[in-house]
């Protein structure tokens, strides 16, 4: 026994100088990716697109909308909770920032934060009664509250500079659109402006999920009781969580205020927040990179069916196989499947290879 | 010295732990029982899971129960479960540092080394690094033990920290647990089925049974009473 223990105890204080922690916040590979990402739709993609001003509104709405389905991974992949109003929250931003425009004329970036700060803080609110519920009970109180507030925005509209509260003038025709920043009127420069809003929001997030809160949300993920038992004041965040993914919502919804056309009440139908959890599922809610592709099915996918001349309504099928397809086999979401899967092809062709030159038993692994 | 007095805990009907008194002093105490004796229930109620019907629990002069359960890891109370829960999406430092920056833990360079520090207490400075997913059984259980021990807490509950394990990592187990009143400075309590762990680590053991206590002093001397080896041990050879 004894010699067990200084065995022990020797492995330890060899350890002791060992022991190095990797807590860098981003490895090199990673920022590089990022960036060159994000050149990329910032710049050769406008080209590809051929600038083509159909095309690049379509990826305007989906960098926009790639907060979104961000704010709904957040919550669900990172805290382990399902919000099914995230969608109507869109809404909520694009109404404030539009209300707060007509009110004030104050500058774009001022009027996105704001409608972010303001949706961040009802969105909390709303859901503080649910902070107790989590799982389906959760799910059905957001989507109850998202059904509620669709009623509201049915009646009282976007507004579109009219006088009182509502900001709303009963006359056919006029926009409920705001105003773009002067440097980014043209719908290239729009998209090129909300990219650049998105990376900001982006690191934000990433910010949190490395920082504490993210320790945080992981530990609450895992289980309540590991949470309390960790010194982790649950409540607090999971109020944070929520008012993290509502205030890039809030932004985003201001951003869609301002997209070509702008913005009207039919745009936001409660089954579109179900149809947002799918495509957060599908893109995958452990990863940032996730909400890059969730974003794609969400607004680039339907559109291309429709230039391909599919019917739209295929698109609820093909959602409902994709979240069947990646509950079952891919929990990761497509960011993690596809590059698996491709990896698992490259192996099996390069088998193929290797054992007609060279039959070795290694390859058949 | 943790002082448990007059301790009911009532789930409708049933009594799981049905006026217990009983006190720790120091160092490292056993907790056992057959199944349903109610050890796990007495871990929720000092943890704050379980609100008990009536009685006191103080522990160094503190009333624990007063305390909201999340900040009671902030005054010094940490444990481990039953069924393991170290957190699978981090890394075994991260799991650590959680732990200790939520009960009070300074600036981010000590905090660092503190954590570092009991994973090394730990024994797990090579997967250090590692998602905790990835690791075994008896590493996933040494993550959460780490993460009991960081940051110097005054009370650690450690529930059937040994479950499931090998013979061999149990006896290494021992030999942490061992290591915990000295080097951490905390007082221990562990809860158990296997006799030889509970033996090797624990200077006194207390014995449940239906919810109360029937014996308890130094663990040689409650092993071998005969009360205890009727309720709980049966006709099994203890020694």
């Amino acid at each position: 026994m004894l010699d067990e223990e200084q065995a022990v105890h020797d492995e330890n204080s060899g350890a002791r100088e060992t022991a190095a922690v990797d807590d860098t916040f981003a490895t090199l590979r990673q920022i590089v990716t990022a960036a060159v990402f994000v050149l990329v739709v910032l710049f050769v993609l406008p080209a590809v697109l051929d600038y083509n001003t159909f095309w690049i509104r379509v990826a305007t709405g989906a960098v926009i909308y790639s907060t979104v389905v961000l704010g709904l991974g957040l919550l669900y992949g990172r805290v382990g909770m399902v919000s099914l109003y995230q969608f109507i929250l869109v809404a909520m931003g694009a109404w404030v920032a539009l209300r707060l425009h007509f009110a004030t004329s104050w500058p774009f970036p001022v009027i996105l934060l704001l409608a972010g700060l303001i949706t961040g803080i009802v969105g909390t609110l709303i859901g503080l009664p649910a902070l107790r519920l989590s799982g389906l009970h959760l799910a059905l109180i957001t989507l109850m509250a998202a059904g509620g507030l669709t009623v509201i925005l049915t009646r009282w509209q976007f507004p579109n500079g009219g006088g009182g509260f509502y900001g709303r003038a009963q006359v056919a025709g006029v926009a409920s659109l705001l105003p773009r920043p002067s440097i980014a009127l043209g719908d290239l420069a729009y998209y090129r402006y909300c990219i650049v809003v998105t990376v900001l929001l982006f690191l934000l997030v990433i910010l949190h999920v490395r920082g504490k809160p993210g320790r945080a949300w992981a530990a609450l993920r895992q289980s309540q009781s590991t949470a309390i038992a960790t010194g982790v004041n649950t409540t607090l965040y999971r109020m944070w969580a929520f008012a993290l993914a509502s205030f890039a919502t809030g932004v985003a919804g201001a951003l869609l205020a301002a997209a070509a056309g702008g913005v009207s009440s039919t745009q936001f139908p409660v089954q579109n927040n179900i149809t947002l959890l799918a495509v957060t599922l599908m893109g995958g809610v452990y990863s940032i990179w996730g909400a890059v592709v969730g974003a794609f099915l969400l607004r680039v996918f339907p559109a291309l069916l429709d230039d391909w001349g599919i019917g739209t309504e295929w698109l609820t099928v093909l959602f409902g196989i994709g979240v069947i397809q990646v509950l079952l086999t891919a929990p990761g979401g497509l960011v993690e499947q596809v590059p698996k899967d491709l990896a698992n092809l490259g192996r099996k062709i390069g088998g193929l290879f290797s054992r007609s030159s060279a039959p070795s038993p290694d390859a058949a692994e | 010295m943790i002082e448990v007095t007059g301790l009911t805990v009532r789930f409708g009907g049933v009594l799981p732990i049905d006026g217990v008194d009983l006190t720790f002093a120091s160092g490292t105490n056993g907790l056992i029982g057959p199944n349903g004796a109610g050890k796990t229930t007495f871990f929720n109620v000092l943890s704050g899971f379980v609100r008990p019907e009536t009685g006191s629990v103080r522990a160094f002069g503190d009333d624990l129960l007063s305390i909201v359960p999340f900040r009671r890891a902030r005054w010094g109370l940490r444990r481990t479960f039953q069924t393991e829960q170290a957190i699978t999406h981090m890394t075994v430092y991260e799991n650590v540092l959680v732990a200790l920056e939520n009960s009070g833990g300074r600036g981010r360079r000590q905090n660092r080394q503190r954590a570092i520090d009991a994973v090394v207490f730990a024994g797990l400075a090579e997967q250090i690094n590692d998602r905790v997913g990835s690791l075994g059984a008896g590493e996933r259980r040494r993550v959460e033990l780490a993460r009991a021990v960081v940051g110097n807490p005054r009370l650690v509950l450690l529930d059937e920290p040994a479950a499931g394990l090998p013979d061999e990592e149990t006896a290494a187990l021992v030999h942490l647990i061992r290591r915990i009143p000295d080097e951490i400075g905390a007082l221990v309590i562990l809860v158990d089925h296997d006799m030889s762990l509970v033996s090797a680590s624990c200077e006194t053991t207390a014995v449940l049974d239906f919810g109360r206590l029937i014996a308890s002093g130094v663990t040689d001397e409650v092993l071998h009473d005969e009360h205890v080896i009727r309720a709980y041990l049966g006709t099994e050879d203890v020694a």
